[in-house]
């Protein structure tokens, strides 16, 4: 159990990693992570500025009274000698009302000379002198001091401090608002990020969909506009100028196509009609040869239908008629037609088809496409062997194979065979107007299916997908 | 039978006026979608050979126009847009048959002959009988003389189908879109290996032939072989 777990959390992670991934992708992450990063800093540097001009002003303010305190002490001390000192400082201790001075003079080997600190606090002075210490007040009490010492001469040395557990506890206050504040600012900010990108990507998104569904051929959509007239709605109005100029030039080249069916087919007609009228007429040693011109003209008819049809349903022009089909049973109805074609050239037409095999789908295009299929595997199978038809439900889909033991097609050449008029080089001696599998394809792009080619070893192996629904 | 062909282009035009005329129909035509309708709505024609894209008013109008004032003479759509959803498109406005161009001459009469046959209804029979050959319809079995047939299902409605049109010219395009409901464009001739094999359930072993292939059509089921 300890060894498969191992490798399935690593396969966990993975996974989770592959999502945070994506998520560190998302505009939405994006855009709320800089909205939280500028709230912090605009944040921070208001902070500075507040804590610099409250807290930082008493804190320079008790620097410069004890910075002003020793050095008026050591020019009592310079100019009047070291009795005028000790009286100052009993008188200062004395007067001081609030008891939060603190004074000590002590001998250089730390002995107090006077003061009101029993000892010399056990702290190295920083370069200016200055130090912090705890002082435990005659009433027992332990409190912050934060003191200046100055060298006097003969190694005397003199401490000047200042009680400062009130500005500690300034300082606690404001940092305990500063981490609730700086707390529920980046909580807004998070928050203030994600609606508005929200709403931004909540645009982007209508303009993704319609594009989603003009690449499916849907060329009518367009993009609602809020009447709002912001950047949004410029965008979405040229996007709708765009996309109606595209559908008019679309309308157009289905138009030409149209017009090319009928113009050029009806000299075609004329063509052929001719052909068979003389064909009727003729004597006998040449009806045959006028018959030949006839197929060999339905032939070329045929070919060019087959082309427009395919430009048709590829431009979206294509009329399909959705309803649900069942695969397993269109399936049969197909083998049951190539059967007699097989069984005269002694193939074995396997089949397994899985009932209930459902999509959504224009029956007579997938219709073609499967017996295109069956013909093109018939084709390449040689006598007397097997072709393998199978139909079978996948989530959300339904997969046709057809598999024959031909000659297959080599790796390289899988995406070019379902180009128009694209024959492998062993196929050329073969009827056939190269459109079979571009018309299986372009079906198989109008159900948003895949289609796939695979080694049947040997032999190829054609796999048509087809969702179950066509989101539409 | 009184045809009135609407035809903008006059080869096309000219080629079905005479070969329904050589086939001994009374033919009048039009050359644009306006004198179309105006001679269709006449009321005195068997049918209507109609193509889609005419000049002043195009055919899909003209059958939607008809069917609206009721009048149920039968309209074959002749197109050179084939496709099947176009196909659908002149089916659905009330067309009641569809034949692309190009077609041959052939299929149009064989389309024809079916058409006007379909229009008149002869109550629904439960027998169908060519020769010796006999389909009973309520009891799903073939005879031919004293002989049962046992043909698989497709077999059946293939033969039921010829027999329902017997004499007439049957095409290969008209067989897969009623016997197999499909419609599209098989690449390779299957639909006459499936004919072969009923003609060796029931011509095979037999004298005379039932089953006969017309050469450039498709096939004609009758007792006798000459007559078209």
């Amino acid at each position: 159990m300890a060894a498969t777990r191992v490798p399935r959390g690593a396969a966990l992670m993975t996974a989770l990693g592959q999502r945070l991934g994506v998520l560190l992708r998302t505009t939405t992450f994006r855009l709320t992570l800089s909205y939280v990063v500028l709230f912090g800093v605009s944040v921070s540097v208001l902070t500075v500025f507040f804590y610099w001009s409250t807290i930082g002003v008493v804190v320079r303010e008790t620097d410069a009274t004890l910075k002003s305190e020793i050095t008026g002490l050591a020019e009592q001390y310079l100019e009047h000698g070291l009795d005028r000192l000790l009286n100052v400082i009993a008188h200062r201790i004395r007067t001081d009302e609030s008891g939060d001075m603190l004074y000590l003079f002590a001998t250089p080997d730390n002995r107090p000379l006077a003061g009101n600190l029993t000892s010399w606090p056990e702290v190295e002075p920083d370069a200016e002198g200055w130090i912090e210490f705890v002082h435990t007040r005659a009433d027992g009490r332990s409190v912050p001091a934060r003191a200046r010492v100055y060298l006097l001469q003969d190694g005397l040395h003199l401490l000047v401090g200042r009680n400062i557990a009130q500005i500690r506890q300034l300082k606690a206050i404001f940092n305990h608002a500063l981490a609730l504040g700086i707390g529920v600012v980046l909580v807004l900010a998070a928050c203030g990020g994600l609606f508005l990108s929200s709403r931004v990507l909540n645009r982007i998104g209508a303009f993704t969909g319609v594009t989603a569904e003009i690449i499916d051929g849907r060329l009518d959509r367009r993009v609602t506009t809020r009447g709002t007239g912001d950047e949004f709605d410029v965008l979405a109005e040229q996007l709708n100028v765009m996309l109606d100029r595209l559908e008019a030039l679309v309308g157009t080249v289905r138009h030409v196509a149209d017009n090319i069916a009928h113009d050029l087919r009806t000299p075609l007609t004329r063509l052929r009609n001719r052909i068979e009228m003389a064909a009727r007429a003729a004597p006998e040693e040449l009806r045959g040869e006028l018959e030949l011109s006839v197929e060999d003209a339905d032939a070329l008819l045929a070919t060019f239908s087959a082309l427009l049809r395919i430009a048709r349903i590829e431009s979206g022009s294509y009329d399909a008629d959705f309803e649900t089909v069942a695969l397993d049973r269109l399936v049969d109805d197909a083998l049951e037609l190539y059967q007699g074609v097989a069984e005269g050239r002694d193939i074995r037409l396997v089949a397994d088809c899985e009932p209930g095999s459902t999509v959504e789908g224009d029956r007579n295009l997938l219709f073609q496409a499967v017996a295109n299929l069956l013909d093109n595997a018939l084709k390449f199978a040689p006598d007397a062997s097997t072709v393998h038809v199978g139909v079978h439900r996948e989530p959300g889909a339904v997969r046709v194979q057809v598999a024959d033991a031909g000659p297959g097609i080599p790796a390289g050449e899988r995406e070019r065979v379902t180009q128009r008029f694209a024959r492998l080089d062993q196929s050329r001696s073969l009827p056939g107007s190269g459109l079979g599998l571009s018309l299986v394809k372009a079906v198989s792009e109008l159900h948003h299916g895949s289609l796939e080619f695979g080694d049947n070893a040997p032999g190829l192996r054609v796999s048509l997908r087809l969702p179950e629904r066509v989101a539409r | 039978m009184h045809i009135l062909v609407v035809e903008d282009d006059r080869d096309t035009r000219e080629f079905v006026r005479g070969g329904l005329e050589q086939a001994g129909h009374t033919v009048d035509v039009a050359d644009n979608g306006r004198d179309g309708l105006l001679l269709a709505t006449s009321g005195s024609f068997d049918l209507v050979v109609l193509d889609r894209m005419l000049p002043e008013l195009d055919g899909l109008t003209i059958v939607r126009t008809l069917r609206a004032s009721e009048d149920r003479v039968p309209v074959l759509i002749l197109s050179a847009l084939g496709e099947v959803d176009q196909r659908v498109q002149g089916l659905r406005a009330g067309g009641d048959d569809y034949l692309t161009k190009p077609f041959a001459f052939s299929e149009l009469e064989a389309r024809i002959e079916a058409l006007v046959r379909r229009t008149t209804p002869e109550g629904p029979a439960t027998v169908l009988q060519v020769g010796d050959l006999e389909m009973d319809l309520m009891a799903r079995t073939v005879r031919r003389g004293d002989t049962e047939i046992d043909l698989q299902p497709r077999e059946f409605r293939l033969l039921e189908y010829l027999l329902r049109h017997a004499g007439q010219v049957v095409t290969r395009t008209m067989l897969l879109e009623h016997v197999w409901d499909y419609h599209f464009d098989p690449q390779t001739n299957v639909i006459d290996v499936h004919v072969s094999r009923l003609r060796a359930k029931i011509d095979r072993n037999f004298d005379q032939p039932l089953l006969h292939t017309v050469r450039g059509a498709g096939y004609r089921l009758a007792a006798d072989a000459d007559a078209a």
